[in-house]
């Protein structure tokens, strides 16, 4: 396979044209508005939709019609954008309509920066939107891994019939790094029997729908797919664990910031400590069984994050109090540095 | 004998749950009959968005999509996108289209977007129980104007057609009334060309439709049309506001 | 001749067929309820009817069908 130099971005744009996404409804935001781009230029080339929506409330809900009408929608946006897109994410999940929202995370509260930032994890992983739903959330850390986890995220969401998070930052949306696709060849995408294309007359009307005002069949269906999502969370957890058989201290970090955890880890190691890593793919479902059986063979873990601390809460969920669980973050934008992490690690060892 | 009038065969055998008197049920009798007159009940879907009509998703018998409160537009966008052969119409009321949902409104429009909107103005939010709408009269008391609509205070009514007409996207733009047998057959016209131009995709249409709220209004069925009479239609003129196919003619 | 069918039980008893009906036979039936409770609406003088369909045009139940 022959290897592109591609910015995040893009690449996911790419992604999801080869994964089979003709119908693209996007809004401008930094740091994420060269995927709207991107589909700007590609998508009339292919026959593929692109539309600049009025604003992300609406782009949310243009994927709402075209996922109900049975093709791979997406839309991107960054924190605020996201927020505007949180009822529509809600009634995605309600009507169990599958598709892809990629989230490239700034600083936040408010307007806040454009800087990278993970302070978006409780709105993506505990439900920014209303009622009792989950959405699987991919958090991938190289451009490659981008690209991947594009491909797994259309397929995610057509398997389990939901909404898919592909959430990066401000960092992975602007960096450039090799990628190489997969061979997409004679790849079919799944049938989808329940969508709204027509009767057709041959056939009662699809109905997509989240309305249902009596209670005991809501709490049914509720319940119905709460059995999904446990399959989910037995099925679909995907991680990395790199040095932690021997680690003495073991750190918790995604996307970006895995990586520049990697760099204080080496360090560490350089210098006697033994510290490992534990880096969620998935932070829906989260990997809290690895987190759980480290946490009784260390002496602490580290959850390093770019937000005030939102991860870490489901890391302390996960050990369960088998072991001290510390936590380093910088937010607003800053990206934290190796040496401040591995200042960090000594401090627990 | 023959039948010369009854249920129309996209309109489901469901009964419909709006209150008795209210001209929803005479507008969904209209676009389920132009629906059949079209021949597109296969390939017709509906988007039927927050409002007392959103149980329409049980009342057509084509595919129907149940859409957010004011998110019709755009999930009839992203519906017409998908599969740009399929008729796609919404049916909103003046909440959903003319508050929550006006950008959506005045953006499909000005896109030209490819679909059919059947729009019912009656002045009020009917399904949460009478609160004031953007198209509440001046002094028209309801629960949210309890002391009839101030223009100080809560501003002016908005007439959607006319301003959606200033906007070159639209084919077809045109309100009516069901408030008499006359104005009905004439909405169904409308209706009809409203779909027409989507088949011949000439674009954006939308037909509104002044409608009544009984309930809401305090009035029995019929003095409500009374009232839609001496009231809406002097402030929401009846009558074409935008039809490209007059403009080329002309 | 012409004649008007009423599906008693959908009617909402409310009474707009009768204001539209040119040969005024459409009335409210004062001695019964449907199953809603409501007085339905009915044809008294069927063979004054012309088969002009505005009762049923104006009802927004789909209660009437009429033939001629």
């Amino acid at each position: 396979m022959d290897k592109v130099l591609m910015k995040g971005n893009e690449a996911i744009a790419e992604a999801a044209i080869r994964a089979g996404c003709r119908h693209f409804f996007g809004y401008p935001i930094t740091p994420q508005t060269e995927i709207s781009a991107y589909m700007a230029r590609r998508m009339p080339k292919i026959g593929g939709t692109f539309l600049q929506a009025e604003s992300e409330v609406a782009a949310i809900n243009m994927v709402y019609g075209a996922a109900g009408a049975g093709v791979r929608a997406m839309t991107s946006s960054s924190s605020p954008g996201i927020s505007l897109k949180s009822e529509g994410i809600s009634y995605i999940a309600g009507a169990d309509l599958p598709c892809v929202i990629v989230n490239i995370v700034r600083a936040g509260p408010g307007l806040g920066g454009i800087q990278p930032a993970q302070s978006d994890y409780f709105q993506a992983v505990k439900g920014g939107g209303h009622g009792d739903y989950r959405m699987i959330v991919v958090a991938p850390s190289s451009i490659q891994e981008i690209v991947d986890s594009t491909f797994l995220a259309f397929d995610l969401a057509d398997k389990y019939r939901m909404p898919v998070m592909l959430m990066g930052d401000g960092m992975l949306g602007q960096m450039m790094e090799p990628v190489a696709f997969p061979d997409t060849t004679g790849v079919k995408l799944p049938e989808k029997e329940w969508a709204t294309t027509g009767t057709k007359k041959m056939r009662k009307p699809n109905i997509i729908n989240s309305l249902y005002i009596q209670p005991d069949e809501l709490e049914a269906l509720i319940k119905n797919r709460w059995k999904k999502y446990i399959e989910i969370e037995q099925n679909e957890v995907r991680f990395e664990a790199e040095g932690t058989e021997d680690a003495e201290i073991i750190l918790v970090a995604y996307g970006a910031t895995a990586r520049i955890v990697k760099a204080a880890i080496k360090k560490a190691r350089e210098n006697g400590i033994k510290a490992g890593l534990i880096r969620p793919i998935t932070l829906w479902p989260f990997p809290s069984d690895v987190i759980s059986a480290a946490a009784k063979k260390v002496k602490a873990i580290l959850c390093v994050e770019m937000s005030m601390g939102q991860m870490v809460e489901d890391v302390r969920l996960s050990a369960a109090g088998a072991c001290p669980v510390h936590f380093y973050g910088r937010t607003g934008g800053v990206v934290p540095i190796p040496a401040d992490v591995y200042d960090e690690i000594r401090r627990y060892v | 004998m023959a039948i010369v009038f009854q249920k129309p065969k996209a309109l489901s055998d469901v009964p419909l749950h709006y209150c008795p008197g209210c001209t929803h049920g005479i507008v969904h009798r209209l676009v389920a009959e132009v629906i059949d007159e079209l021949g597109i009940e296969g390939s017709t879907i509906g988007v039927a968005p927050v409002g007392c009509a959103v149980f329409a998703y049980n009342y057509f018998n084509c595919d129907m999509q149940e859409a957010a409160h004011g998110r019709a537009p755009a999930v009839a966008t992203g519906i017409k996108r998908a599969n740009p052969e399929n008729i796609v119409f919404t049916y909103q009321g003046d909440g959903d289209l003319a508050a929550i949902g006006t950008a959506e409104t005045v953006h499909a429009a000005a896109r030209g977007e490819n679909i059919t909107i059947i729009f019912i103005n009656n002045a009020i939010y009917g399904m949460t129980g009478g609160q004031m709408a953007p198209t509440t009269l001046v002094g028209q008391v309801t629960q949210t104007s309890p002391y009839g609509r101030k223009v100080e205070a809560q501003g002016y009514p908005i007439r959607m057609s006319e301003m959606l007409s200033t906007l070159e996207g639209p084919s077809y733009i045109k309100r009516c009334s069901v408030d008499s047998i006359k104005n009905i057959n004439d909405t169904k016209r409308a209706i009809k060309k409203a779909f027409q131009n989507q088949i011949d995709k000439k674009g954006f249409s939308l037909v509104e439709v002044l409608s009544t709220c009984p309930t809401n209004w305090g009035l029995s069925p019929v003095e409500a049309l009374d009232w839609l009479r001496e009231n809406m239609i002097p402030h929401y003129p009846l009558g074409t506001y935008k039809d490209i196919d007059a403009e080329q003619k002309a | 001749m012409a004649k008007v069918k009423f599906n008693e039980n959908a009617c909402k008893g409310c009474e707009l067929c009768t204001v539209v009906c040119p040969k005024k036979i459409v009335v409210m039936a004062k001695d019964r309820l449907n199953q809603k409770g409501f007085h339905p609406a009915q044809v008294i003088e069927m063979e004054k009817c012309i088969g002009c369909a505005f009762c049923a045009t104006i009802c927004p139940d789909v209660v009437i069908t009429v033939e001629k």
